[in-house]
């Protein structure tokens, strides 16, 4: 802005109603989300008077109880796999991908690419059956591998394009001349494209994780073992057996939905950097 | 969540060559070992569980069957049928409908007024962006469990409301009334942020010397927000509109927690009703129709939105 936008009125009313208004959306984000976190701090009659308000009494037993319970961490332990592998195989097969499609010019190509994209067009939902019963004639039910594995060939897509596009700025003048005194593509892209690409691959990495880290409709499909469950399904188990003692089940989404928070915090400009990076260009 | 962000720029992607300077080059030698080691183990993956499955998904929707075995009652389009006639599905078109229209006439002005607001430097206005993004990196599961909670007759802020008021409190989400309203206000709460920090993003590239020069030549700065920056947010505004729609056809997660559907199919979306009515009951045949219908929606969809509004990007 020029210099002469910051020399204010002394009272503007447009300020005013920014101030007012944003301080509104912040009441109306922030209160279920307080009310969870201190909804876990009470019994269950104060949560029936006093269900937004400052704790009374701080009931610390139920975050104990369940932070003491091997239930919880066999669940985080649970989504921790699932979604480890998902994003390990992500980036290896998606940087594979993404570097030919970047570099190796064939007859075809911009075909291929495009049938990649193709996932991006419909909801995993929409041949979750099928995909059931394919899964089940693999031998993979109720595996992690069961649930990993689909969930890497429905993130490739966006995977491959966001890779592809930033392989792509490397100039190909380092590959030809690299190529020239003799190292091979694979050397290449071992020692030159995949560490001089970590932020995307930290970018991919980091989204592919929240997806599968939140999913709940593919392990639902897929896992039959509670002792397989990742969180979006145990924390359902769970409401349905305490039902309406929801100063325990608050509790146990304050403690579920934890890490996804401290991970955002620590990659929030991964995350944001994922999404503005697809949808400006685009 | 970035998945949706892909589409766009997926769908030009068949439009971009590889630079010309690869032309040139290297032996066709090195090429090939990269082709066959690089190439198959992604389209192997993405071929076996995406592709295959909708094909399936559309053989598998002439019969009738459960699962198990191999399928053998052939019924032709008769699955098709019985979707169409299913009550429950066009309640579930409409509330997919529904939820674009909330999308369009709430979230999208929320979201750009907050992002004009916020994409101004103050102090802050980094923090509100984070606060305002974090409802959309959260879990769908968690999010409908903290909102059952707000919404709960006895216990939750609805409840203490109307008991301030002397009131019986309503139980929100087991009315047929209200309990795609409630569904529809989470939705809001929970993806205007994603919405939000698309037109930042838009804003802070867009080039500031255009407004400038608009101020200089006398416009107010409401002239110049109506004339200058809204139209060089047109192309966001589409792609917002896109994802809004996109994502109303996928969603899921967030309905299940909140009311599975119900009460009596009144909050069902697409998705949720293909799993009520096909996976959860394992009529393979029936869900696999309602998942080739919705395929079928969502690309339609796709291309032509893409042809007719982003033809320019």
């Amino acid at each position: 802005m020029s210099s002469t936008e910051t020399t204010r009125a002394p009272f503007d009313p447009a300020v005013l109603f920014k101030a007012v208004f944003l301080t509104a959306v912040a009441i109306f984000v922030l209160v279920p989300l307080l009310a969870t976190l201190l909804g876990g701090f009470k019994s269950l009659g104060e949560l029936r008077v006093n269900p937004f308000g400052w704790p009374t009494h701080w009931e610390w037993q139920n975050y104990a109880d369940i932070l003491f319970s091997g239930r919880y961490w066999q669940l985080l332990r649970n989504s921790l796999i699932i979604s480890t592998l998902t994003v390990i195989l992500t980036l290896i097969t998606a940087s594979m991908a993404a570097f030919t499609f970047a570099h190796v010019r064939f007859y075809g190509s911009s075909m291929l690419l495009s049938y990649l994209t193709l996932g991006l067009l419909f909801p995993a939902a929409t041949a979750v059956l099928p995909l059931f019963i394919k899964v089940r004639d693999l031998g993979l039910l109720d595996t992690y591998f069961g649930v990993a594995l689909p969930q890497v060939a429905f993130s490739l897509a966006m995977s491959v394009l966001l890779l592809r596009r930033f392989f792509r700025d490397i100039p190909h003048e380092l590959l030809e001349a690299a190529l020239v005194d003799g190292c091979s593509y694979i050397k290449f892209f071992r020692y030159v494209t995949l560490p001089l690409s970590r932020p995307i691959l930290a970018t991919v990495g980091t989204i592919t994780f929240v997806n599968s880290w939140n999913a709940y409709l593919l392990p639902l499909v897929m896992l039959n073992t509670d002792a397989l469950y990742p969180w979006p399904l145990g924390i359902m188990i769970y409401q349905g057996e305490y039902s309406s003692e929801w100063h325990l089940i608050l509790a146990f989404i304050t403690l579920t939905i934890l890490p996804t928070i401290i991970l955002f915090l620590l990659a929030q400009k991964h995350i944001v950097a994922g999404l503005t990076a697809g949808a400006v260009k685009g | 969540m970035a998945r949706r962000i892909a589409i766009v720029s997926a769908m030009g992607a068949a439009d971009e060559t590889v630079p010309q300077a690869a032309v040139r080059g290297p032996s066709w030698d090195g090429r090939f070992t990269v082709l066959i080691l690089f190439l198959p183990p992604a389209l192997l993956l993405f071929t076996l569980f995406v592709v295959l499955p909708i094909g399936e998904a559309a053989w598998y929707s002439g019969f009738n069957w459960n699962g198990f075995g191999r399928p053998t009652n052939w019924i032709g389009f008769d699955n098709y049928r019985f979707v169409l006639e299913t009550r429950a599905f066009w309640l579930a078109l409409r509330n997919n409908g529904l939820i674009i229209a909330v999308s369009l006439a709430v979230q999208l002005p929320l979201a750009l007024t907050l992002a004009l607001m916020l994409a101004e430097r103050f102090r802050g206005a980094v923090a509100l962006r984070m606060l305002f993004f974090m409802p959309y990196i959260l879990a769908e599961i968690a999010t409908g469990l903290i909102f059952s909670f707000v919404y709960d007759g006895d216990y939750g802020l609805v409840a203490s409301i109307w008991r301030t008021f002397g009131a019986e409190a309503p139980h929100l989400l087991a009315s047929t009334d209200t309990a795609m309203l409630a569904v529809l206000i989470v939705i809001v709460w929970k993806y205007f942020g994603f919405h939000m920090m698309l037109f930042i993003a838009a804003l802070q590239s867009l080039d500031k010397s255009l407004v400038e020069a608009a101020r200089i030549d006398g416009a107010t700065r409401s002239q110049a927000l109506r004339h200058v920056v809204i139209p060089l947010l047109y192309p966001t505004i589409r792609l917002s509109v896109f994802f809004a729609i996109v994502g109303s056809l996928q969603l899921f997660d967030l309905v299940m927690p909140l009311t599975r559907g119900g009460p009596a199919d009144s909050s069902n979306t697409m998705v949720s009703f293909l799993y009520n009515n096909g996976i959860s009951r394992m009529r393979v045949g029936y869900g696999s129709a309602i998942g080739v219908i919705l395929f079928v929606i969502c690309v339609t969809f796709a291309f032509t939105y893409k042809r007719w509004f982003m033809r320019d990007e």
